[in-house]
């Protein structure tokens, strides 16, 4: 079976040495390639600041990573991730369904436009300068967005 | 009071939100509220993902809680996702849980 891919996010706390998250990093990497995982990004958001607190800490170190593998792997990750103590929070999803779904959803409004457009006797693709820019004097007429909360 | 439900009389001279310039509209019984339009599909938006506060932001008020559909006007299938986005982001505090 083809593997899964999953979103790692875990935060340590602000004051992290470097060294510590290297050997973090290390360990993780260790158990990922046992288990025949694959990482295929890491994403360091860096310091952010905590929408609560956690365990007293108002800040965190971000770390994301793009993981393929079993389930099994991330289970075993999990586990051990909620052993260690210095994470403070991580969390496991899984993405790779969800953007099968986007995926097929934006070919599918692509083709249906290019058909649409094909049909019309347009090229498929938008000209640049086509569009709004002139049908935009009637935009005050157009109160579909009006009242909508951004 | 459900959503423009139940209320005749047209609405003229009711609709104290609206715009000066705008036009009668028919004889439509409903008091003249502006249609609301699900944010993600007017802008195409397809993947709703925790870890974009900015996109999620607007639909947590400052109390924490989730923006009710019938006040943000999302239709069904994006509350859905924007609920686990934002359940998501919550567990990574990304957003809070409450604030009071």
């Amino acid at each position: 079976m083809a593997d899964r891919q999953y979103e790692l996010v875990y935060i340590l706390p602000p004051d992290t040495a470097e060294q510590q998250v290297t050997e973090l990093q290390s360990q993780l990497d260790a158990v990922v390639s046992r288990m025949h995982g694959q990482i295929a990004n890491t994403e360091n958001w860096g310091r952010k600041r905590l929408a609560y607190e956690i365990g007293h800490h108002k800040e965190g170190l971000y770390v994301l990573q793009v993981i393929s593998g079993t389930g099994e792997l991330m289970k075993e990750l999990d586990r051990r991730l909620k052993v260690m103590d210095l994470v403070i929070r991580h969390m496991v999803v899984r993405v790779d369904e969800e953007k099968k779904v986007v995926e097929r959803t934006q070919t599918k409004r692509r083709t249906e436009s290019e058909r649409r457009r094909v049909k019309r006797g347009l090229p498929p693709q938008r000209q640049p300068g086509e569009g709004r820019s002139a049908a935009d004097a009637d935009d005050a007429e157009d109160d579909r967005f009006d009242g909508v909360e951004v | 009071m459900p959503f423009g439900q139940g209320r005749s009389g047209g609405g003229r001279g009711r609709g104290g939100d609206k715009k000066p310039g705008d036009k009668e509209k028919g004889q439509r019984r409903t008091l003249f509220r502006r249609r609301k339009v699900c944010k993600f599909c007017a802008d195409k938006i397809d993947d709703i993902n925790y870890k974009d506060v900015k996109l999620i932001g607007p639909f947590v008020p400052e109390r924490g809680k989730i923006l009710p559909r019938r006040i943000s006007g999302t239709c069904a299938k994006h509350q859905r996702k924007l609920q686990t986005a934002i359940k998501r982001a919550r567990q990574i505090a990304l957003i809070p849980y409450v604030t009071d």
